[in-house]
């Protein structure tokens, strides 16, 4: 892709690039970037608008909308922010903006395993959308040279297949194209039991062939934006100094929020002020969890990673946190297990042991689509609460009456994160109009609130005195 | 070797000539660095242990892959609570040295990785080589401690033959899927020691799978919901169960409620065991109505039947009368079965390819016990009560006397049934399967590069 300033026409260009992008028709697979000039405002304005798509998608999912919703949603926003009336400009757009992006979130761990699971749901709801036939070309592209099964070999799990289309609560009447292919490449097929296995195949239904090919187009992206990476680091960067690096590097701050990993303007914390900390500035899915260290001595894997991380971001040093866990742990397992088991992942959080990468907090998003297992105590209450225990936890924080019923009503609507933003919001007495979408940043708004409040008091009891 | 038999023969002077009463052979409980060192001196099977994680590639076949056994990581965790990660040996007899050598409590084995992990510095140095894991079995972690909501006989780490079918119902459930669903082979099961099983499925498909597909195996065993919080922990929606779902409760969990765990654990001989099991039903009208029956039966006490049995009937009648055939009730009798039953899997262990898990074969240092194969075929007769202990093996190697050859003696003790499960059943078949599939990759790989000769 070459990047001009002048003002050139493209869409020509972009017709031609249908074959290069790949693609069968309306839903290029972007295997390869497209022999087309683009002007440096395109580059960044259709960037701006694809993510807006992607940051759609990723509202969606943490609101832990179901398929048809996100189905209905992406197209929406498809419709809003990259639509054209000339469908050889959407196309021309739909590429540019997802090379551009690729560029944008190469270049950490956190930001490619954003990009690729926004990307992919996005091509997920886009699949499904498009016509039998087109689905079939696109599978051809993606080279998945199944066979639907055999009438003879149907026949034989007719009464299986049609078992799990009802066990998903599809009817009993089973579809007649089915493809068998190992197991391996359907697994969230297999993780949601959404096929029947046998012998390790999984037969997979002809409106279910989705998963293959999205199980592919992500493995593809996955190895380009690793590629892609390697390009940025070795000589686009350098290269685009004056002109698409600064750009690239403002894109990835535009819409992705801040990064918790290294606290900033926060102030270390320390471990004393833990328990009063809590109390006055953990969200509830952090409350919770200390409370439950406290009293078992003990967290999880899951429950170490999330509260730990967050800790961290709240700004609690190494070795305070050390101290921390081990002053509990130790009540359960000793001191010496703590050291032998635990304490290496504590460290490994913060980048002193095994890759020495940073391991960032968990936004809510994380945290929402969690899936706590018996003993888990991590997750987000608003979500993986039942109502009783929510409401207790809710009243223990001193909400109740109105506030607390129209908390539990956006908890029954599923918009987890509003919930907690009106709990911040009833809490504290103010307002948060940026919703909450981190624990940390509950926690940096809850101490920034509570900082002006003491400054304002002690300034009228100076001009009391 | 010496300084090993010299330790024991003293041993062997002070409690027998010392306690003539005893059997001559008995050896007092226990586990110490002496029992320890006897045991890895003279009983621990280095050659069929280390056969096994070669898988194959220790032949003489041009297609094996010499650098396979090297690049798997063992970490050693000694007396001292010294733990020795990325620990890694090219041969059997290295292995037996190293081992015999730092005497650890417990030896855990990790996946194998992109190059040696002893020596992951060197590379990292050299820059192009990235030390990832590239391979590692699928495993499972179960672990009693995970059932004590549904237990009463005992919790925490103990365990008792009336709470251990909970894990013969886990090897059951698992093992057939692993077998039937996923088409695995070759799977071993290992007693953890002390409170559970290991699972370690070896085929060398298994052993490739990324990290997304171990987590949807483990997700597609997964029934559980919602955390500690949640008040109900079993979901299983939709008008039908799945055929996985159906067959493990039809086959497994149902026999193993009624007849063995609703008496075992007297799961409704109290008004809280009660209460519990009547959470669990999402209509509060028809779980009063249950509860009005219970009362009922309390009070007329003529009934010889088991009160249990009486109240498990009479909830089942309840709910499946045709007044309360409406959905949501429909799947209430089997979650509460799922949830009494149904396995609990450590999922953390079987997501990700860097776990590590303990070695069969180990013994555990808080029971003495040896993790011990345990053949999925038989394993209702199980008894983790009767698992050889450390200081028995002693006494039964004592009764006889030493041999040099290690062969002999471990077949004189009461392990040698275990090693030879271990040899027969999993790694014999195991290695013909190694063997058949190196060889028709590499066939493969020379057809392939004649082709392209050709072109
Ligand atoms: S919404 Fe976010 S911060 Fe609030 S409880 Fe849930 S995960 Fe925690
Ligand atoms: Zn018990």
């Amino acid at each position: 892709m070459e990047i001009v300033r002048s003002h050139r026409q493209v869409a020509a260009a972009a017709a031609a690039a249908g074959g290069d992008g790949g693609g069968a028709g309306a839903l290029p697979t972007y295997k390869a970037a497209p022999q087309l000039e683009v002007r440096l405002e395109e580059f960044e304005l259709f960037a701006i608008d694809r993510l807006r798509v992607l940051k759609g998608i990723s509202d969606g999912l943490s609101r832990g909308k179901r398929p048809e919703e996100m189905e209905k949603l992406v197209s929406e926003l498809w419709k809003t922010y990259m639509r054209h009336q000339d469908p050889a400009e959407t196309l021309n757009k739909d590429i540019i903006s997802h090379f551009v992006l690729r560029l944008v979130y190469c270049r950490t761990e956190e930001l490619r395993k954003w990009f690729l699971s926004m990307e992919t749901a996005l091509f997920r709801y886009r699949f499904r959308l498009e016509s039998p036939e087109s689905q079939r070309m696109l599978m051809t592209e993606f080279q998945l040279p199944y066979k639907a099964l055999p009438h003879s070999e149907f026949e034989a799990v007719k009464d299986k297949l049609s078992q799990v289309a009802r066990s998903i609560g599809q009817s009993a009447n089973v579809e007649h194209v089915f493809f068998k292919v190992p197991f391996e490449e359907v697994p969230d097929l297999v993780a949601s039991r959404r096929v029947f296995l046998s012998k390790g195949y999984a037969y997979v239904a002809m409106s279910q062939v989705v998963s293959l090919v999205v199980t592919q187009f992500r493995c593809n992206i996955s190895k380009a934006l690793a590629l892609t990476n390697r390009k940025w680091t070795a000589t686009i960067k350098e290269q685009e100094k004056g002109r698409l690096t600064p750009i690239v590097e403002a894109l990835s701050n535009a819409y992705f929020g801040p990064d918790y990993s290294q606290p900033k303007d926060t102030v270390d914390i320390s471990l004393k002020d833990i328990d009063q900390l809590a109390k006055s500035s953990f969200p509830l899915c952090m409350r919770h969890m200390l409370d439950k260290l406290r009293e078992n001595h003990h967290l999880k894997h899951g429950g170490r990673m999330q509260f730990g991380l967050f800790l961290k971001g709240a700004g609690l040093k190494l070795e305070d946190a050390l101290a921390f866990w081990r002053a509990e742990f130790s009540q359960k397992v000793g001191s010496e297990r703590f050291d032998k088991e635990y304490a290496y992942t504590i460290r490994h959080n913060y980048g002193k042991e095994g890759k020495r990468t940073d391991y960032t907090p968990y936004s809510c998003q994380k945290i929402i689509s969690a899936t706590p297992g018996v003993g888990d105590h991590h997750g987000c209450p608003f979500r993986h609460f039942g109502e009783e225990n929510l409401r207790a936890a809710l009243n223990k924080m001193g909400v109740g009456g109105h506030a607390l019923e129209e908390i539990m009503d956006k908890v029954k609507n599923r918009h987890y994160q509003l919930a907690c933003t009106l709990t911040f919001e009833t809490t504290h007495g103010v307002s948060c109009d940026s919703g909450i979408n981190h624990p940390n940043q509950y926690f940096s708004e809850s101490q920034k609130i509570l900082r002006a409040k003491n400054q304002t008091m002690e300034s009228q009891s100076q001009s009391a005195t | 070797m010496g300084r090993d038999d010299e330790q024991v023969d003293s041993m062997e002077i002070d409690d027998q000539k010392q306690q003539q009463l005893e059997a001559p052979a008995a050896v007092p409980e226990g586990f110490n660095t002496d029992y320890l060192r006897v045991y890895y001196g003279k009983l621990f099977p280095y050659g069929d242990f280390f056969k096994w994680l070669c898988y194959g590639n220790d032949g003489k076949h041009p297609g094996c892959d010499q650098s396979y056994v090297g690049r798997r990581e063992f970490s050693f965790t000694l007396e001292n609570d010294i733990y020795l990660r990325f620990q890694s040996f090219d041969s059997a007899t290295e292995l037996e040295s190293s081992i015999k050598e730092k005497c650890p409590f417990k030896i855990d084995i990790g996946p194998v990785y992109s190059v040696d992990p002893s020596k992951r510095h060197a590379y990292a140095q050299s820059g192009n080589n990235v030390f990832v894991p590239v391979e590692r079995e699928l495993i499972f972690d179960i672990d009693i401690s995970d059932y004590d909501d549904v237990r009463y006989c005992c919790s925490g780490a103990d365990v008792c033959l009336d709470c251990w079918p909970l894990m013969t119902i886990a090897i059951k459930i698992l093992d057939t899927s692993l077998r039937d669903d996923f088409g695995f082979n070759h799977i071993l099961w290992v007693y953890s020691g002390r409170r559970g099983v290991h699972c370690w499925v070896c085929d060398s498909r298994a052993r490739k799978l990324s990290n997304e597909q171990r987590a949807a195996i483990a997700d597609y065993f997964r029934v559980y919901k919602g955390g500690e919080n949640a008040l109900k922990k079993v979901s299983l929606a939709g008008p039908v169960l799945h055929p996985f779902l159906a067959r493990s409760y039809m086959d497994v969990l149902k026999t193993f409620f009624e007849d063995r765990l609703l008496l075992s654990q007297q799961l409704f001989s109290s008004e809280e065991r009660c209460q519990k099991i009547l959470d669990l039903i999402p209509d509060e009208n028809v779980a009063s109505e249950v509860h009005d029956k219970w009362q009922g039966n309390r009070r007329s006490s003529i009934s010889k039947e088991d009160v249990n049995v009486t109240r498990w009937e009479q909830l089942k009648t309840t709910l499946q009368s045709g007044k309360h055939k409406a959905q949501g009730l429909r799947r209430c009798v089997e979650e509460i079965v799922f949830s009494y039953t149904y396995p609990r899997l450590d999922m953390e262990v079987s997501k990700h390819m860097n776990h590590l898990l303990k070695a069969p074969f180990c013994i555990h240092p808080k029971t003495g016990r040896v993790c011990v194969p345990i053949d999925p075929s038989n394993c209702d007769d199980f008894d983790p009560a009767a698992v050889p202990t450390l200081s028995q093996l002693l006494g039964e190697l004592n009764a006889t006397g030493f041999k040099t050859d290690s062969e002999n003696n471990l077949e004189r003790t009461s392990l040698g049934k275990s090693i030879s499960f271990f040899r027969t059943s999993f790694l014999h078949p195991l290695l013909k399967a190694c063997k058949e599939e190196l060889e028709s990759a590499y066939n493969a790989k020379l057809q392939q590069s004649k082709n392209s000769l050709n072109w």
